[in-house]
């Protein structure tokens, strides 16, 4: 794939991306938190909205001028507002990804997807979770997986978003019948089993807000 | 004898080597405090114990907050290091987290300990002028003390 318009990322595309993800996530704040209540803390969808509204008010108030330092600035926010395991969750994966695209000041598919493998990896790392740990992993990882495919097969940064996008609400779904084995919902062992988790939930929120943006963008 | 101790003391001024720090990461404001205020206890009368509580979320209820961590490990470090000693959960990953974009003074380190216990230890192995691993060692030691 090697069309021009419509096919790279820039910073103004990831700010865009930011400002779908925040208004998707105050959407959600209370499903996500009925999902963390009988097997987390009941926290996740109050802290993903403080997160993310810090995170976008810093990027408005102080827009970064390439991709990367986009995903920078809110991994930072992510991480200091957040006040749960999501956040150095997401504030790594951000982070790592951010780092990843170095200073350029538009990225490709191909780029972004290598960026968010790097992210997703140091998210494993940090968290020592394993694919069907029932952790927002779940539907990352299928996510990455199906934009890689996607890509191989020529498709446009739309279709490879829309791609990752099913992928990781598939993944998220899939995770109903999975016992926690990370985190507060590994203390309830079975109990956890046919919930779906609240990180994996997010997590495809987060990148079904990629696909949302490369579809108004195209 | 208080906490966070007063970082101007005991400087190499005093003829004695800088104490290596302790951190207490809790997602309670209130344990951290109650839990630093029991190590600190424990040391014996210790002038000058360099320990300081990080409890509680952003926004003051449960939870980690990276920015209160990073301001007890500053509070804390006098160059001989700090050890950071966390509760569960996100304050363990924040700790990871912050130290993995170095966020924290340099010779800060995460000790793989037991919450209470492992306070103890470090606290009063650094009061009484170890060094970080020796600090560090006292607090994983903690682990294997049963209690039946």
């Amino acid at each position: 794939m090697n069309a021009p318009t419509g096919s790279a990322v820039d910073a103004d595309f990831l700010r865009r991306w930011l400002g779908t993800a925040t208004e998707s996530i105050e959407r959600e704040a209370d499903h996500l938190t009925e999902l963390d209540s009988p097997i987390g803390d009941a926290d996740h969808g109050g802290n993903m909205r403080r997160g993310f509204r810090a995170a976008r008010t810093a990027v408005e108030q102080e827009p970064p001028d390439t991709p990367g330092a986009v995903l920078v600035a809110v991994g930072r926010q992510l991480i200091s507002t957040v006040g749960g395991a999501s956040g150095p969750l997401y504030g790594t994966l951000l982070r790592r990804a951010g780092k990843s695209l170095g200073d350029e000041p538009t990225v490709t598919a191909a780029q972004l997807r290598d960026a968010l493998r790097a992210g997703v990896d140091g998210v494993a790392q940090l968290g020592g979770a394993v694919p069907e740990d029932k952790t927002m992993l779940d539907a990352l990882l299928p996510a990455i997986d199906a934009l890689s495919g996607a890509l191989d097969a020529g498709g446009s940064l739309a279709e490879v978003l829309a791609a990752a996008a099913q992928a990781a609400e598939d993944g998220a779904k899939a995770t109903i019948p999975l016992r926690a084995r990370k985190g507060r919902a590994s203390y309830l062992g079975d109990r956890s089993i046919g919930h779906q988790d609240p990180g994996a939930t997010s997590s495809a929120l987060l990148i079904a807000a990629l696909a949302q943006t490369a579809q108004e963008a195209a | 004898m208080t906490y966070p101790s007063d970082p101007a003391a005991p400087g190499p001024a005093s003829g004695r080597a800088p104490l290596v720090g302790v951190v207490l990461v809790s997602h309670s404001a209130s344990v951290a405090a109650a839990v630093a205020e029991l190590s600190a206890g424990l040391t014996g009368g210790a002038a000058d114990v360099p320990v300081a509580p990080a409890g509680g979320g952003p926004d003051g209820g449960l939870g980690t907050s990276s920015d209160l961590i990073a301001a007890a490990a500053r509070s804390v470090d006098r160059g001989a290091g700090v050890a950071v000693i966390a509760d569960l959960g996100s304050a363990v990953l924040t700790v990871k987290a912050l130290l993995a974009d170095e966020e924290l003074p340099a010779n800060s380190r995460l000790v793989d300990a037991p919450f209470l216990e492992g306070a103890v230890a470090a606290v009063v192995s650094a009061s009484a002028g170890a060094d970080l691993d020796t600090v560090a060692a006292a607090a994983e030691e903690a682990y294997s003390y049963r209690k039946t």
